[in-house]
């Protein structure tokens, strides 16, 4: 064998050992049961001299074993080949060596949550994903999560707003009502606050449906007739989703001006809005209470359609993945919004006397208005005083 | 009874797609819709394998488990299907399954899904067996016949495997040992719970 080795890999060797000849001993000497040619036994350390500065302890990186490419090792010499007793299988073709199988890079995949894709030769480009483990979660929320936080924040709010009306009753003027009335919100306001309240109520009720209706509509009224409510509902989920959303862009316009957060608004908290103890705090045009409402409806309501957009327009804006999230998004938010909505519908119709007139003739009595809105009631009243023709609103008397 | 399994050998698939051709003529399958389709990993790169992957026909299936309107049922040879007349075109069941299995025709409105449609493992739906309804909504049933789907009945290279899932395993269990290597199953594990040996 040492006869086999070309005399430049012999020369290269013995430069290198007579540059480094400490390190390469000490490293021969430390790894290797000692031989009687070290020239030949180490072939691969001496290859340059920057190889020789590695200390006795590292492994030069051409002392690797190779990855497999070619055939397997031959094996030793022997004097008469033995005849194979069973047939050698073929080797894995070359783009199979050491890869992980199916099950390996599945189970790695869903442990990583990335999709398995790959290419594809039709059209629907979307089609080239093979697998998509994230599937999995979404189920585990869309079953499991959201039914939970659905349900306990929809009942949960019924039931606090019906132990609210037990304890506290309807919340009456305490001066009772004077019979004279202002003008709280014009036509364009109210026919907003409709719209955009009607589309709510048929949304909510058509996504609460796709929740929850399956154990609780299913069972009564019979699969027909709830496939007819379900098909009927998403038609009307995707169409009103248009109106809900220039009735939010609206109503952002035209009471944002009076909504925005202010010294007010702490007092307000402070004394818990008048609805726990007697106090009336002041407040302008919406007290903090109000304020929060706009607010939740304007960003929630904001955030809800954006990611509904993104499903009612399969794979327009985002994958698969983006429109899982864009679903939990609206879902989560959707019925934290309805939960909030019920205490506004509670304190707007039967919680509170007089509140109703605001957002039905528009007209609200004077001495609720004084209560709840006193600071507005003043604006309101100087307005009406100044000899400005046309800004005179028309229950003002 | 048995139970219905779709087997993938990807070191014999050649990607002819031979079985998206064969199912697409065979349920008479709409423009733009693919029951089942060939996905090429690691194209032209070292380890370059492809997959004819559809509905697996899972064990505790997700569309199932999500349909807003529970219309997926399981027949007695555990092939999932679904009532066509009680979907809504929701697209839960694309969100949940794994595989990019359903599919929606675009009808209506923006990108509006109309009814799902999948691969129905050539077992048709609900209706009348073999009935012209039937055909219409959900392809030919071939299982009724006692036929295999034909997907994997035309496969060229037998690299598509149907059949019951322990039967199905034992032939590529047996291939693998004869030819020395393999790289499982795939969708196996996702769908089944289940690995077949690489």
């Amino acid at each position: 064998m040492t006869r086999a080795l070309p005399t430049h890999a012999l020369l290269g060797a013995a430069l290198a050992l007579s540059l480094l000849a400490g390190g390469a001993a000490a490293q021969q000497a430390a790894g290797q049961p000692s031989g009687a040619e070290p020239e030949v036994q180490a072939p691969v350390p001496e290859v340059g001299p920057g190889r020789g500065r590695l200390g006795p302890g590292q492994v030069p990186q051409t002392n690797e074993p190779h990855a497999p490419t070619g055939m397997p090792a031959a094996p030793p010499p022997v004097a008469a080949a033995p005849t194979p007793v069973a047939p050698i299988p073929a080797p894995p073709p070359l783009g199979d060596r050491n890869q992980a199988d199916a099950a390996e890079l599945e189970l790695q995949a869903a442990l990583r949550g990335e999709r398995i894709a790959g290419r594809i030769t039709i059209p629907n480009a979307t089609a080239a994903n093979l697998i998509q483990p994230a599937g999995r979660e979404w189920r585990e929320f869309h079953n499991r999560i959201l039914t939970w936080v659905g349900g306990v924040a929809v009942l949960g709010m019924l039931a606090v707003l019906a132990g609210f009306f037990l304890i506290r009753g309807r919340i009456r003027p305490e001066a009772g009502m004077s019979g004279r009335t202002l003008l709280r919100f014009n036509l364009l306001e109210r026919a907003n606050h409709w719209m955009v309240a009607s589309c709510f109520i048929v949304l909510g009720l058509s996504g609460l449906n796709l929740t929850f209706g399956r154990h609780l509509l299913l069972p009564l009224i019979g699969p027909e007739a709830f496939t007819a409510v379900s098909a009927a509902g998403k038609i009307a989920h995707n169409f009103l989703a248009f109106p809900f959303t220039l009735g939010l862009a609206v109503m952002f316009l035209l009471w944002v001006r009076d909504n925005i957060p202010n010294r007010l608004d702490l007092e307000w908290v402070k004394k818990g809005g008048g609805f726990i103890g007697r106090g009336h705090p002041q407040a302008r045009r919406f007290n903090a209470g109000q304020k929060g409402m706009f607010w939740i409806t304007i960003l929630g309501g904001g955030l809800v359609a954006a990611s509904g957009y993104v499903l009612v327009f399969p794979f327009t804006v985002t994958d698969i993945a983006g429109q899982q999230a864009a679903h939990v998004v609206h879902g989560l938010l959707a019925v934290l919004m309805i939960a909030a909505i019920l205490a506004h519908i509670y304190i707007g119709s039967i919680g509170m006397e007089g509140a109703i007139d605001a957002m039905t003739t528009g007209e609200v009595d004077e001495n609720w208005a004084k209560e709840h809105h006193a600071l507005w009631v003043e604006e309101e009243q100087a307005k009406a005083r100044a000899p400005v023709p046309g800004a005179k609103p028309a229950g003002a008397g | 009874m048995a139970r219905m399994k779709f087997l993938c050998d990807s070191d014999r698939c050649i990607e002819c797609n031979a079985c998206v051709t064969a199912c697409k003529n065979e349920h008479d399958v709409p423009w733009g819709i693919n029951r089942r389709r060939v996905v090429t990993l690691n194209d032209g790169k070292p380890g370059e394998r492809s997959i004819s992957m559809a509905c697996m026909h899972c064990t505790d299936a997700p569309c199932a488990a999500v349909c807003p309107v529970s219309c997926f049922y399981t027949t007695a040879d555990a092939i999932v299907l679904h009532d066509k007349d009680l979907c809504i075109g929701c697209g839960y069941c694309f969100y949940a399954c794994p595989f990019g299995a359903p599919q929606y025709p675009r009808v209506g409105n923006f990108g509006g899904r109309g009814k799902m449609d999948k691969c129905t493992y050539c077992a048709g739906g609900p209706q009348q067996d073999n009935s012209p309804a039937e055909y219409i909504q959900y392809g030919a049933n071939r299982i009724a016949e006692g036929k295999l789907p034909l997907c994997a009945e035309m496969c060229s290279t037998k690299a598509l495997l149907a059949g019951d899932g322990e039967i199905i395993a034992s032939i590529y269990k047996e291939r693998v040992q004869r030819r020395g290597y393999g790289s499982g199953a795939w969708g196996w594990r996702t769908a089944y719970r289940e690995t077949l040996p690489a």
